[in-house]
């Protein structure tokens, strides 16, 4: 008989599992945004627009990092280029919100500002439906899983991998960053989007808007999990791990590793899309920026301080690294990139399987 | 409504117009029909002049269970290569059954259409359980969607504790292969390649580095599964070999020097003087 696939799901995660995420989600979508909307400001309770942004654009980035171990901990495929994924759904949602800024701009004109100084005199083709709430969603979806699928179809079918593939990942989101910062490309140049007034209407800074979308970040985080704990515990995730460890192996046993990379990796790059869409409106900015080598290079260290291929633990990592860059950026600027690399290079010494690794070994050591 | 080609059992059926056909009806799958499930007929293979294979004519009957042996350099393993599709050979023919060309099929082709082969050296997934192992090489639809809403069945599940059973690791289901000593891995591969059911198993050297108890076993294994399954096994091992008690070849230079059982063959003076050198 058939199981349900409610009941998998299920399957999916442990009793803990399911308490720690029913208790996130309380946090999340409840307490957090009742703090922020009906405790007055001065309040002791109250949570400032600082923490609901600051927390909003750390679940984003764990949304990342969530799809980065799919990729590089399940799959075993190093890619240095996720932030291009990231950057194309904020990029696909910027556009709307552009569209969404009407003739407030500083221009008063129907079209963008930077066209308006471009000298432009219309959108360019590709901005066609731009201004349509539900085409935007859509292109979030599409965009970043079209690149990644076509780009990971003649990768994997070269049998491109390892450094090899990590080096092209990175040259590729390179090359996206020089496409992006030039203004004939028709997307702001190196000021990208900004200035972003309304989403469906509403006021985007406003205290109901905030809190809808750092809810909505919590949501699409949870839901991302739940999709990587299904997999990794699918007998999809079982021959991921085999091909990883043995790619030859598995083919000789009847599998088709192209497939399944393809499938993993084109689900990562969607992923990175989504959070990018729900990250852009938060920090009410988009530019050629989150495309640099140095981003994506990040992303492949919240997950390895975190721990790959546990799901958990890249979360873990992008809020710590993220946590710890906050406060650096304020307090030592100069010396956050160098605490950056110190990190990596202890985390790869002392940690190699990261802070869950690091929480395991304490728990055999308590149990023994 | 249209007919479906597999339900014909037999030659000589009635057409759709009511008219006798004659002929053959091509059957999907391995055609059994004359016994035997393996014909190599003037294989040759050369690399850069080297003749690894040499007019090689060598036939497998159905359920047979085969030793090869032979000198290093005999071409055993490139025969090997040619059966599974990793070599093409430059002339000859090679079919399974009595109907599919070796020579065309690729090496997944020729794997799912029933031929297993287990590799000198074991290849086992070392992160994954010993049930993980099976549960990967089980004989299913193996295509990434379907992967992605598989569930084991109790069937499947079955089948998993059986050739557990069968290879000796029923105790050791969820321990990680990796920790296995190195004859357990031998005998997971075996496992491996049982759970993908296929009707003829190339085994290459399967007792290199067992205990002499574990050769022993894996010999009562192999003669158990004759019959059933058409086994041919490559060995160094006469001790094994004279276990099995099957149809003996040796190959020599890329060709067939002498076949018959064990006795026969060790007694035919050409077979000495290759092994004792001239």
């Amino acid at each position: 008989m058939r199981t349900p696939f409610t009941i998998r799901v299920l399957a999916a995660m442990p009793r803990s599992g399911w308490i720690a995420m029913g208790l996130f989600a309380a946090i999340t979508l409840v307490l957090m945004p009742a703090l922020h909307l009906f405790v007055p400001e001065g309040h002791p309770f109250h949570v400032s627009n600082y923490v609901i942004t600051l927390g909003g654009k750390i679940m984003c980035y764990a949304i990342v990092a969530v799809a980065m171990d799919l990729v590089w901990g399940y799959a075993g495929i190093l890619s240095l280029g996720h932030g291009m994924f990231f950057a194309l759904g904020g990029y696909a949602f910027g556009m709307y919100l552009m569209r969404g800024i009407g003739t407030d701009g500083s221009y008063q004109s129907h079209l963008p500002d930077f066209m308006v100084f471009l000298d432009w005199k219309e959108l360019p083709w590709y901005w066609a439906g731009s201004d349509s709430f539900v085409l935007t969603l859509i292109l979030v979806l599409a965009v970043p899983s079209l690149v990644a699928f076509v780009f990971g179809y003649f990768a994997f079918r070269s049998r491109i991998k390892g450094v090899y593939f990590a080096i092209i990942t990175q040259a590729l989101t390179f090359a996206a960053m020089l496409l992006f910062f030039r203004n004939e490309t028709g997307f702001g140049g190196n000021n990208g989007f900004t200035d972003f007034k309304r989403i469906l209407g509403y006021d985007i800074t406003s205290p109901e808007m905030r809190a809808t979308l750092f809810a909505l970040s919590a949501l699409a985080l949870m839901l991302a999990l739940l999709a990587g704990r299904y997999l990794a515990t699918s007998k999809f995730g079982r021959v991921l791990a085999a091909i990883r460890d043995a790619e030859s192996r598995v083919m000789f046993i009847g599998y088709n590793p192209l497939h399944y990379k393809l499938f993993i990796w084109t689900f990562s790059a969607m992923l990175c899309g989504i959070a990018g869409a729900l990250y852009v409106p938060q920090v009410g900015i988009i530019n050629p920026g989150e495309m640099s080598p140095a981003n994506s290079i990040e992303i492949a260290i919240w997950v390895a301080v975190g721990g790959r291929g546990t799901l958990i633990g890249p979360i873990i990592g992008a809020g710590l690294v993220n946590g710890f860059k906050s406060f650096f950026t304020v307090a030592f600027p100069e010396y956050w990139l160098f605490f950056l690399g110190a990190l990596f290079v202890g985390v790869t010494l002392w940690l190699p399987e990261g802070v869950v690794g690091l929480w395991k070994r304490i728990r055999a050591r308590v149990a023994a | 409504m249209s007919t479906n080609l597999t339900d014909y059992d037999t030659d000589n059926r009635g057409g759709e117009d009511g008219t006798q056909v004659v002929g053959h009806i091509l059957q999907p799958g391995v055609d059994l029909s004359h016994k035997v499930i393996l014909y190599l007929e003037a294989i040759s293979v050369s690399f850069d002049g080297f003749k690894a294979l040499n007019n090689l004519n060598l036939t497998i009957d159905a359920g047979e269970l085969r030793c090869i042996i032979g000198p290093n350099g005999a071409g055993k393993t490139t025969m090997m290569d040619v059966i599974t599709g990793k070599t093409r050979p430059d002339a000859g023919t090679c079919f399974f059954g009595q109907t599919l060309d070796l020579t065309r099929m690729t090496e997944p082709e020729i794997a799912h259409a029933g031929i297993g082969r287990k590799f000198q050296k074991p290849t086992i997934f070392e992160n994954h359980t010993v049930f993980e192992n099976l549960e990967l090489a089980m004989k299913t639809d193996k295509r990434a969607w379907a992967s992605l809403f598989a569930w084991l069945s109790q069937e499947g599940r079955d089948r998993i504790t059986d050739t557990l059973k069968q290879v000796r690791l029923d105790h050791e289901a969820d321990r990680p292969a990796g920790l296995l000593s190195h004859g357990q891995k031998q005998w997971l591969e075996i496992g491996m390649l049982l759970m993908q059911e296929p009707q003829l198993l190339l085994l290459d050297e399967p007792v290199a580095g067992m205990t002499d108890d574990e050769t022993e076993r894996t010999g009562e294994l192999f003669k158990s599964l004759a019959g059933k399954h058409s086994l041919v096994v490559v060995e160094h091992d006469m001790a094994f070999i004279e276990q099995l008690g099957g149809k003996v070849t040796v190959l020599h230079e890329g060709s067939v020097l002498a076949e018959g059982d064990l006795a026969t063959v060790q007694a035919d003076p050409r077979v000495i003087e290759v092994y004792l050198g001239r």
